[in-house]
């Protein structure tokens, strides 16, 4: 078996009296998609934030190829290939897709301190960015307003921009929720492919993207991993259909 | 407003030349206005007036490095008059000791002081940057209302400082008996000195919007809009607010200077929070975040003063009465009502 890409060891973290995260160990290898699981409140959100390093976990470690991410920050991590999209999506809404997606090629380029040229004739940028924007299927809106986009079109340019880091991992938090069917068929489709290029930690509700996406899953609940496995395994196992599936199942 | 360029199906509806904005031409509008103004009151042999376009000229430059610091990167400076006065004591006390060919601040082995503008300028610049870097190492930790009440509290350590400071007049401040000097050119001459401060005000617009449409201004304006967005991103914010801060109090300090210079005069008054008031007040009048707000503020501003202030002491009512329209009603200031909303490339 392959390295895994990402890996978390023994994560745990408490808000107060709220146990959060309790000893989340799990890993993202090559090539796969790894969907995580759970109710509402269940610490998902928690968990990607501790790994995209915008909340510090109290205890445990976690690894990008093997280097410790703990003393860095949320740039750092993001330069060494960590590509994030928010359950609520932020961007900077006044700003064209474009520019937005730019600035994660001028992180990676490492070069935010050039006062001369114009990133508009700068083709190092514009292209690798333009490139990330037609992966996500935007080329026709490069140029619009995020604050015209539709809110499907949004998590797009949110996937977009992590593309643009050239990241080693995806963290996805809810990419389609609020998509409806048609949004969420073709997020899918375009995750499908992707994920060839980069494995992808994908937090979903939508149980018919995550059976037909996710290579594995983990389950979560009140902070702690219950369940593991393939898809088959998750479907059948009983404790999840109690847990989580619950609804869904029957 | 581009979905006709959006099918050019070329690398990017978003390479080449725009045609020149509204707001480019408004502001060599203002910048032209100001120019004949002066040059016609220099042929009417009306000095009074040369030194008034000269003032508002240093102002607006005042208010160009704010405007960098609360414009575009979105840190709300009430501190701004340690960089005007920082760069006024700088003219004054090399002037001082150029005057009586003694070392600088009277330490032997210092070398003298000078009296040519361009060191002056530089010396400036530099102590500016040094003192806005310190500041803002430590203010950019904050945010909000703290950042507003840190900078203003380190403006005025500043200015208890020059005041209880005897060798350069304390209270009283310090006259520069003779302007200083540039090799070549008469700068009493109100017209020359007007073009100076002109020329520099026009450096810093040029200079800001290089920087502004450059991969800096990029991370500097997705640091004001999203600071989540530019980290998650892979750029740190922090260092390119401050990157953006120590710039802008070098700007705000060569305008300090430049106004020491037209005055004859530096005085703890340069460093007194109501100056950073007033430079706040051009930033917002002429509209923040607009290349050529601060000029345009800059204008309005010391035409009020001048104006009403020659009919009424109490102009300033009306300067509170037109701020609060302006931040009520138009809220990208002069230059919002004259070229409409705020675009972005
Ligand atoms: N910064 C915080 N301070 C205190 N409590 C927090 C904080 N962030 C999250 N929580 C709490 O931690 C728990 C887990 O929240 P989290 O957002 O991770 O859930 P989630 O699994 O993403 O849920 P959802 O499916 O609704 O997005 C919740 O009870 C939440 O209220
Ligand atoms: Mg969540």
């Amino acid at each position: 078996m392959r390295d895994p890409i990402l890996a978390l060891d023994g994560l745990d973290k408490s808000f107060g009296a709220l146990h959060a995260t309790r000893q989340v160990s799990l890993d993202l290898r090559p090539g796969e998609i790894h969907a995580l699981i759970g109710p509402n409140g269940a610490g998902k959100s928690t968990l990607i934030a501790q790994i995209a390093g915008t909340l510090k976990p109290d205890r445990g470690e976690i690894y990008l190829e093997r280097q410790a991410l703990s003393s860095l920050s949320v740039a750092e991590r993001a330069r060494l290939g960590l590509g994030r999209s928010f359950q609520v999506s932020s961007l900077a809404e006044p700003l064209s897709v474009l520019r937005n997606v730019m600035v994660g090629v001028q992180a990676v380029q490492g070069s935010s301190y050039r006062f001369w040229k114009p990133i508009r004739s700068d083709a190092d940028l514009v292209e690798p960015a333009l490139r990330a924007i037609e992966q996500m299927g935007l080329g026709h809106r490069a140029d619009t307003a995020v604050s015209d986009l539709s809110h499907g079109e949004r998590r797009q340019v949110e996937v977009a921009c992590a593309l643009a880091l050239k990241p080693k991992a995806l963290l996805l938090d809810e990419p389609m929720a609020g998509l409806g069917p048609e949004g969420s068929a073709k997020l899918t489709e375009l995750l499908e492919g992707l994920k060839t290029r980069v494995p992808i930690l994908l937090i979903e509700h939508d149980m018919d993207a995550v059976f037909r996406l996710a290579d594995r899953i983990s389950v979560l609940v009140d902070g702690e991993v219950v369940a593991h496995g393939d898809s088959e395994a998750i479907r059948n196992n009983p404790h999840v259909r109690e847990a989580y599936l619950g609804e869904e199942a029957c | 407003m581009t979905s006709l360029e959006s099918h050019i199906p070329s690398r990017s509806p978003s390479l080449g030349r725009r045609p020149l904005s509204r707001e480019t031409v408004i502001g060599w509008g203002l910048i032209l206005v100001l120019v004949a103004a002066a040059v016609f009151a220099h042929l009417a042999g009306e000095p009074f007036y040369v030194n008034l376009a000269s003032r508002i000229a240093i102002v607006a430059l005042a208010g160009v490095g704010l405007n960098l610091a609360l414009g575009f990167g979105g840190m709300v400076s009430f501190g701004h008059a340690a960089f005007f006065g920082i760069g006024g004591y700088v003219a004054g006390i090399g002037a001082f000791h150029a005057f009586d060919q003694s070392p600088l601040f009277g330490l032997s082995g210092l070398p003298a002081g000078s009296d040519l503008m361009p060191v002056l300028w530089l010396s400036a610049l530099l102590v500016c940057g040094l003192v806005a870097y310190a500041i803002g190492a430590i203010s950019l930790g904050t945010s909000g209302v703290y950042f507003i009440m840190i900078t203003l509290a380190f403006a005025q350590m500043i200015y208890y400082f020059a005041v209880s400071w005897p060798t350069y007049g304390g209270e009283d401040g310090l006259p520069i008996y003779i302007r200083n000097s540039l090799p070549g050119l008469d700068t009493n001459n109100p017209l020359v000195f007007f073009t100076l401060c002109m020329a520099l005000l026009g450096l810093a617009l040029f200079l800001t919007q290089r920087w502004m449409n450059a991969r800096f201004g990029a991370a500097l304006t997705m640091a004001r809009l999203n600071e989540t967005r530019l980290a998650t991103a892979g750029v740190e914010p922090r260092p390119i607010r401050l990157a953006a801060f120590v710039i802008s109090g070098m700007i705000t300090g060569v305008a300090g200077a430049l106004f020491a210079d037209l005055n004859g005069f530096v005085g703890p008054s340069m460093l007194s929070w109501h100056r950073s008031g007033e430079i706040m007040v051009i930033v917002i009048l002429g509209g923040v975040g607009r290349l050529c707000g601060p000029l345009a503020g800059a204008i309005l501003f010391v035409m009020m003063e001048t104006l009403l202030g020659g009919l009424t002491e109490y102009w300033q009512l009306f300067l509170g009465v037109v701020l609060l329209a302006v931040v009520l009603f138009a809220r990208g200031g002069v230059m919002g009502l004259l070229a409409g909303r705020e675009r972005y490339a």
